[in-house]
């Protein structure tokens, strides 16, 4: 049989899990890791181990024992060191919406029924022939603010079409299929320590490939409870149950049966994050400023407890979390779009005001991704499909709020009849890297030398 | 089975329970040991080749005792399926079945009523023609729906499902060779499959699902270098005939059974096997069923959905609760409700959030007929007679070592509490059950 593309890595799926399972050896353990709201009067240290509100799972932590790690974690907490926060919008959102060529008689023809109202939104300060949609008014404040710098078409040529594999490439920071570890992740393997999981947080519950490292820990935030409960058992006896659980788990995690060392592994991270966290199940976290109501969607509550972490000078580096919203709009997208876009631009919008209103906005920058653009002409179920250059945003009070690369028009479209895109995304990483984080670029994205660094921080 | 290596080795009860585990949903009491005495061949051709269907049982209630409503109810579709896997005498079929679910992973798409009829058309090819199978997806209202094959025309192809029959259900995406298909493709597919449509009716939803020749683009179309008036049924076998698909095929099927990868002498001889026997799933499925690495290779996690159904097998238990709902969301698998597209990611059942779903599922298996810990139960009982007595609870399922020393550990632990004489009874009650949740949750039972 002739070599064929099955041979190796067999699908975008299999490969993916490879990955997640390179990114998570060394096993994770678990910290609680919520602190109290800031001026409460308890240490760092305590409020590092009375904590309550959130659970960390840690990854590649191995080593270390819990113990050390939460030492880590107070050493290093109370540094002023740059934070990076990169929120995903999953599914490739439509930059010809968010920013629209409203004018463009093109853009009215490839978008009969989806093309933006003339009238409808505000001007783009820096390119007259583009407006905001409505949803995003706050990224037009932010942006007039000087406090938002606008990607009105990122990417990468000749854009991979598939979610999958085009996601993956901007979380490793390369064009490569098989590269294991995230951009951030490898930076972390360059500036974090080997005892602090919390310089690398995600805050989706279970670790981010972009922050998926090679050495260091890492940490995932899992949800505000942990009861666990049992038919017909309770007192002394169920103390003894949860600990022979935990017994059960730890006998078998250093096993030679990968699956039930995972089994056995899971079991004792799940015991210490019960037994941490069970005095403190119900402590909330009062923002300083108003979040919008996320209803279902969890992100206005986690860029919160976000800013509370951060204020509360916690060790945080990197930060991976998703926006809300559903952005793959192959159909009915003037519905499915606004409402995502316009809580993912407000809760940003709150979150910016509340790391100013904490006196800490200097130290805090926030890239919002996605993984493609759409195509510009739409489709016969009032939506569109996958295309290639997109928007993408950088917030923070010390960005430079200039447009990053430019709007290329739709007059003159790449091979696939896609928006080019006019800034790289490795180019962008780049620049993050060097002016933010002040560090060798070409230490963490391959081929770095060759791609010019657009002006991101002032 | 042509160049395909067979497992020689011992079959006995614990090879038997690890095809009932991965082949289909566990055994009842005594059905591990019964398997084992047919032989290793004879018990595939049992799962993989089994009698009419039967469904064994009483039939599925809410809490209530109300009969389940699968097409109204919220949530009460999965507990249909739930309750087949329970209590069907076909259980690899349904076992099959699931695993075109993960494959075709339709997700909500409003009609609870075209998601099972969905898995319906799944099941009825399940162990078939792979070419049949794709084929009636591929026009079945719910994936018409979710993918928007309904919605394509040649006015405005949607490629939506043109991508995805290639990227995830045919060919796979490559980082060796090459692609094995082109933007170019994608496109030329996606006006192959133009012409899928439907009514919406305000009261029903869509209705009248059909092939509307107005719709359709009969021009000709170029597809992985061929050319023709393709139509649906070529975008099908087109895909199917890719040199790409049968490597694809064999791997992504394999590793639904073993967890580690078939050596390239395997993988060439599987795919041999499934290009010689015309695309049938049935034959590739008995191979890697028969073969040395399923029985000799390491544990996998068993899929949440098989962990719960199992423990309804070993209890003998029916579907009388619709906490089912929530409790298999919590262990990170809802039926019906596969995370997007590319099914769930078998690489991340098990942290500490689905742990604890597992763990409440073992409770709501167990809740109803706990042991007395009001002063019923034997005040003298051993820890070793407590131990047996769990297990035998869960039809004595086989444990490592290294657990069953733990529990007998735990079981002497309460005995050495007990303070008072009131509670020679109630902690040996108490201890009952919580052996029950131990070995339910147990690293043994979380993997097969």
């Amino acid at each position: 049989m002739a070599r064929s593309c099955g041979c190796n890595e067999f699908s975008r799926r299999h490969l993916l899990e490879s990955t997640a399972a390179e990114a998570g050896r060394g096993l994770p353990a678990i910290e609680p890791g919520m602190p109290e709201p800031a001026g409460t009067g308890l240490s760092r240290r305590s409020f590092m181990l009375r904590s309550g509100a959130l659970l960390l799972s840690v990854y590649g932590a191995s080593r270390l024992g819990l113990g050390q790690l939460s030492e880590g974690v107070a050493q290093a907490a109370g540094t002023a060191d740059p934070v990076l926060v990169t929120v995903f919008l999953d599914g490739g959102i439509d930059g010809l919406s968010v920013l629209a060529p409203v004018e463009d008689p093109v853009y009215r023809r490839l978008r009969p029924t989806l093309a933006l109202d003339p009238d409808g939104g505000t001007p783009f300060a820096e390119d007259s022939r583009l407006r905001w949609h409505p949803a995003a008014g706050s990224l037009n404040k932010l942006h007039r603010q000087g406090k938002l710098s606008v990607m009105p078409a990122v990417g990468y040529a000749h854009a991979n079409q598939s979610h999958f594999t085009s996601r993956h490439y901007w979380e490793v920071g390369s064009l490569s299929a098989t590269e294991p570890t995230g951009w951030l992740g490898r930076l972390l393997d360059v500036i974090g320590t080997p005892d602090n999981p919390l310089q690398g947080l995600s805050l989706d519950g279970h670790l981010s490939p972009v922050l998926a490292p090679k050495r260091v820990p890492v940490a995932a935030v899992d949800g505000p409870r942990y009861d666990l409960w049992a038919p017909g058992v309770w007192g002394d006896v169920e103390d003894l149950m949860f600990g022979s659980m935990a017994a059960l788990g730890g006998s078998h995690a250093a096993g030679m049966d990968p699956a039930r060392a995972q089994a056995g592994y899971v079991a004792t991270q799940a015991m210490d994050v019960r037994r941490r966290l069970r005095p403190f199940a119900d402590r909330d976290i009062t923002p300083p400023v108003p979040y919008p109501d996320g209803g279902d969607e969890s992100f206005p509550d986690n860029m919160a407890a976000l800013a509370a972490l951060l204020a509360a000078g916690l060790p945080i580096r990197c930060v991976a979390l998703s926006g809300p919203g559903f952005y793959d709009t192959h159909e009915d997208q003037r519905t499915a779009l606004s409402t995502g876009l316009k809580l993912t631009a407000d809760s940003l919008a709150a979150f910016q005001r509340d790391l100013e209103s904490r006196g800490i906005a200097d130290r805090v920058v926030t890239l919002i991704w996605s993984e493609f653009g759409r195509r510009p002409e739409q489709n016969a179920s009032n939506g569109t499909d996958h295309g290639a250059g997109g928007v993408g945003f950088v917030m923070g009070s010390r960005v430079r709020g200039r447009m990053l690369g430019e709007f290329p028009g739709l007059a003159k479209l790449d091979e696939d009849d896609n928006v080019r895109p006019t800034l790289d995304f490795r180019a962008l990483y780049c620049s993050v890297l060097e002016q933010w984080l002040h560090q060798d670029a070409s230490r963490i994205i391959p081929g770095a030398a060759g791609f010019q660094r657009p002006r991101v921080i002032a | 089975m042509g160049g395909v290596d067979v497992y020689r080795g011992t079959f006995g009860p614990r090879q038997a329970g690890r095809l009932l585990w991965r082949g289909a949903f566990g055994p009842r009491p005594g059905e591990a040991a019964a398997l084992a005495k047919k032989g290793m061949r004879g018990a595939v051709l049992s799962l993989t080749r089994p009698p009419s269907e039967r469904l064994i049982g009483p039939r599925p209630t809410d809490a209530d005792g109300n009969p389940i409503a699968p097409f109204d109810a919220w949530g009460h579709d999965g507990l249909w399926w739930l309750d087949r896997m329970v209590r069907t005498n076909q259980p690899h079929v349904e076992r099959m079945t699931l695993v075109w679910h993960d494959w075709f992973a339709t997700g909500d798409v409003g009609s609870q009523k075209l998601g099972i009829k969905q898995k319906v058309t799944m099941r009825k090819d399940a162990l078939g023609s792979f070419e049949k199978l794709f084929l009636d997806v591929t026009i079945d209202p719910a994936m018409l729906l979710w993918l928007s094959g309904g919605e394509n025309t040649k006015y405005a192809p949607n490629e939506n499902y043109g991508r995805e029959m290639m990227e995830l259900f045919s060919l796979g995406v490559s980082n060796v060779s090459g692609y094995p298909y082109s933007e170019d493709d994608v496109r030329e597919q996606a006006r192959s499959l133009t012409g899928w449509t439907y009514d919406w009716d305000d009261n029903l939803g869509p209705v009248n699902f059909r092939f509307e020749p107005e719709l359709h683009d009969y021009g000709i179309k170029q597809v992985f270098g061929k050319s023709g008036r393709f139509d649906w049924r070529d975008s099908v076998s087109l895909c199917v005939r890719h040199p790409a698909h049968a490597p694809y095929f064999v791997q992504r099927l394999w590793h639904y059974f073993v967890p580690t990868p078939p050596s390239p002498g395997t993988r060439n001889a599987l795919v041999q096997l499934y290009r010689q026997n015309g695309h049938q799933i049935r034959p590739l499925v008995e191979a890697i069923l028969m073969h040395p690495d399923f029985y000799e290779g390491p544990s996998m996690i068993k899929p949440p959905i098989v962990f719960i159904a199992g423990m309804l097998r070993a209890r003998r238990r029916g579907i009388d609760t619709d906490s089912w709902t929530w409790v298999s969301e919590l262990a990170g698998q809802q039926l019906f409700y596969p995370p997007n597209v590319s099914g769930w990611d078998e690489s991340r059942w098990l942290d500490t959030s689905t742990l604890r779903g597992r763990w409440l599922a073992a409770g709501v298996a167990i809740e109803g007929d706990e042991a007395d810990s009001n002063g019923g139960y034997p005040a003298t009982e051993t820890a070793e007679a407590a131990v047996a007595k769990a297990l035998k609870y869960w039809g004595d399922p086989p444990l490592t070592a290294a657990t069953r020393r733990e529990l007998e550990r735990f079981a002497k632990r309460v005995e050495n509490a007990v303070a008072a004489d009131w509670e020679e009874s109630a902690y040996r009650g108490l201890r009952q059950n919580a052996l029950r949740m131990l070995i339910a949750t147990a690293p043994d039972s979380e993997t097969c």
